[in-house]
């Protein structure tokens, strides 16, 4: 399939267009807030809120007896939030860490959601199918009603995000400070976690339950690599979400077996492998190679230091000494030759002949510059 | 009852008791959402083993689950080490791409085994009756039973050959290290270890009730004690209760079991969050307000023996200066009298207080206690 059929089809085929927009308005969301989570070290809150979402999902068709969008999320959004609750007060209450009240949490509501699925399921009624694509999701499900209504939710939270702009990024910098200027830290906290409850509850439909997590911590992950500044990090964030969402939609139309949520989450994956390979400064290749430049320097000086103390030995300055002689006093530190070629192709030292080297007047003074630092 | 119904419950039992036993190092380790992760990422070894074996029974695929364990932990730690994602990140991503992959995989490739994402997360304790194991042809159980009981003992055993080595790194990974025990070495058994056991239980209790049975257990036995070995036995013990009455919940709802079982363990952990003796919600609250109210009574004798015996002490001992001298309102101020005249610190004549033996005492200790 060419790249033109491709943009054809996201733009007048109903079901790719309708997947595309929904992954979008779910990676552009989750992207945003994600940054958040992953900034104030959440991210696996994010994860146990959509665990725990199950439940509420379930619960909210079993009491309404309808499967409309708005309805089912409203019932993940007051689980998620129950299940944070219970997460904050098992963590202040007892000695019981993080780590284990968000695995309590996660697995029990989760639990609790899949007896109560179980349930359904076997109830005589036929509403109830399609109930458990919140498991993994089924994006290719998704109808023109739930993206408008993935629309309005997310659109409010992103509205509130920037509206609290500058509190939120108080609060995940500096909290004391914030307190110390009269914001209400707390009742913000409270904020942006029912907005990352938004988020998560927008994405359910589409990516499932299990892999929601995905969503918020990758593109944020990936954005973090590229800049220090909040504003774009969230921007990117975003824009990695939008594209690993449509780059995802699209793959899963063309082959067999890629369903959509899985495929998602793997484009989110691979953005975030990109971006710590090839990441300017924080970046894997970046590092690697400022490593060996600095390696290298400190060879290099290191070398011109052994000569000019080589040299102070004799009454000479200008005596030679061989490589096997550098080599003996670099005490196995290597490329003392690389070091040489170096250290002569900008006239600090000179070849004599058969591997003798010798200082000239610039690597002595070089040499004592460095000393003269190295005190 | 029926004997598939004992099967289920024996079952049931001992997969509880093999992941609680573990959970308890879990919790006290904090590795329950790197548990939580394995138990997901296991699903790729199991198809990667499929592939190369082609039979879902095969001990092979405890292997290639291993592995993966292995391999989740290590990639957590080295994407850690390269500090461009912190901790919590790290797990965040490393377990729903490797999951993410098997799901896939099975899709596209496996579609037509039984091979169902959906299995692996519920599983299906039901069927356990019907896969029998045979020894010399006569029927002795249920495999699923003889498999989690031997995951069960084989766990047992390394916790009763290693209880020193554990206990050390778990709560002190320092001296741990110092000593030669190799705190790293026993974290990724440790690991490989819940690989095994999230394997074993795969197909009969699917990977969330592996992680509600190795955490929410070990979590409410932590709340009743403070003796290792006290707590793991409670926690092998509320494991196979939970397990118990949460197949009883889901024969009398027609539910999942495994879910059923994950509530019935959230229930516990609940009640004992609750009404733990010592640590429990309800005991926190009362040891909170008997803390007031003796803080409040040490306040007022304090400041009558300040007083004793003074010019001023006629003025301060009046039951109306209290309010103003102490800043309490009045209904405040009257329960602490009423408290402190009950339980013989202070006795009051007309509406002027003096102290007893007693409430001296009381003051001159809290002045000691400082």
């Amino acid at each position: 399939m060419d790249l033109g059929q491709i943009l054809y089809d996201l733009l007048f085929d109903y079901t790719l267009r309708t997947v595309a927009l929904g992954a979008s308005i779910l990676g552009l969301v989750s992207g945003a807030l994600g940054a958040f989570a992953v900034l104030r070290r959440q991210s696996l809150l994010g994860d146990a809120i959509s665990h725990a979402a199950l439940p509420g999902v379930v619960l909210a068709f079993l009491i309404t007896r309808t499967k409309l969008p708005l309805v089912l999320m409203v019932g993940a959004a007051i689980a998620g939030w129950l299940a944070t609750l219970w997460m904050m007060s098992i963590i202040k209450n007892t000695r019981i860490k993080e780590d284990g009240a968000l695995g309590l949490v996660l697995s029990v509501f989760f639990g609790f959601g899949l007896m109560l699925l179980t349930f359904t399921q076997r109830l005589p009624d036929s509403r109830q199918a399609g109930l458990d694509h919140f498991l993994f999701g089924q994006a290719a499900a998704l109808l023109a009603g739930d993206v408008i209504a993935m629309a309005a939710l997310g659109g409010l939270a992103l509205l509130l995000l920037g509206l609290f702009w500058k509190e939120f990024k108080l609060l995940s910098f500096d909290r004391e400070f914030g307190a110390s200027l009269g914001f209400p830290m707390g009742k913000l906290d409270i904020l942006l976690t029912t907005l990352l409850v938004v988020a998560i509850v927008i994405g359910l439909q589409a990516v499932g339950v299990v892999l929601m997590s995905a969503m918020l911590v990758a593109p944020a992950a990936a954005a973090r690599q590229w800049t220090d500044r909040l504003g774009i990090m969230v921007l990117l964030s975003s824009l990695f979400g939008v594209l690993a969402g449509v780059t995802g939609a699209v793959i899963s139309s063309i082959g067999r077996g890629f369903s959509t949520g899985p495929t998602v989450v793997l484009c989110a994956g691979a953005i975030v492998f990109f971006s710590m390979l090839f990441a300017p400064n924080r970046g894997l290749i970046w590092n690697w190679a400022r490593q060996r430049r600095n390696r290298r320097q400190l060879h290099m000086e290191s070398v011109l230091r052994d000569l000019y103390f080589m040299a102070g030995q004799h009454a000479d300055p200008d005596h030679a000494h061989s490589l096997q002689a550098l080599r003996a006093v670099s005490a196995g530190r290597g490329g003392v030759q690389v070091s040489l070629q170096a250290l002569e192709h900008k006239g600090m030292v000179r070849h004599t002949g058969s591997d003798q080297w010798a200082l000239t007047p610039a690597g002595a003074v070089e040499a004592q510059r460095l000393l003269h630092e190295f005190e | 009852m029926t004997t598939f119904q004992i099967d289920i419950q024996l079952t049931a039992v001992v997969t509880a008791m093999a992941c609680a036993i573990l959970g308890g190092f879990l919790v006290l380790r904090r590795m329950a959402m790197l548990t939580d992760a394995i138990s997901h990422t296991v699903l790729l070894g199991i198809v990667i083993g499929f592939f190369i074996v082609q039979d879902l029974a095969s001990p092979f695929l405890i292997f290639g689950a291993a592995a993966v364990g292995v391999l989740t932990v290590s990639l957590v730690a080295l994407l850690e080490r390269s500090r461009l994602v912190k901790g919590d990140a790290a797990i965040g991503l490393v377990y729903p791409v490797l999951f993410s992959i098997a799901v896939i995989l099975i899709s596209r490739f496996a579609g037509d085994v039984h091979l169902d994402t959906d299995a692996v997360l519920v599983g299906e304790l039901a069927f356990i009756p019907f896969d029998r194991l045979y020894v010399l042809g006569y029927d002795i159980g249920p495999r699923g039973f003889y498999l989690m009981g031997g995951v069960f003992l084989f766990n047992l055993a390394f916790i009763l050959l290693f209880y020193k080595e554990l206990k050390l790194s778990t709560f002190d990974a320092g001296l741990a290290t110092a000593l030669g025990f190799m705190p790293l070495l026993i974290h990724y058994v440790l690991m490989t270890l819940v690989s095994v056991t999230v394997v074993g239980a795969f197909d009969i209790v699917g990977s969330v009730l592996v992680v509600a049975l190795m955490v929410a257990p070990p979590a409410a036995a932590y709340l009743l004690t403070d003796h290792l070995p006290r707590m793991l036995v409670l926690s092998a013990l509320l494991g196979a209760l939970s397990a118990i009455a949460g197949y009883w919940l889901a024969h009398f709802l027609d539910a999942s079991i495994a879910g059923s079982i994950a509530s019935v363990a959230g229930v516990v952990f609940a009640l004992v969050y609750l009404l733990a003796p010592e640590k429990g919600l309800l005991a926190l609250a009362r040891r909170r307000a008997r803390q007031k109210w003796e803080f409040a009574q040490t306040m007022l004798v304090i400041h009558l023996l300040n007083h004793e015996g003074l010019p001023e002490a006629h003025q301060e001992s009046r039951v109306a200066h209290l309010r103003e001298h102490m800043r309490w309102d009045e209904d405040f101020a009257d329960r602490v009298l009423h408290r402190s005249l009950v339980q013989g610190w202070v006795t009051q004549q007309g509406s002027y207080l003096s102290l007893t033996e007693n409430g001296r005492q009381r003051a001159q200790q809290a002045f000691l206690r400082d």
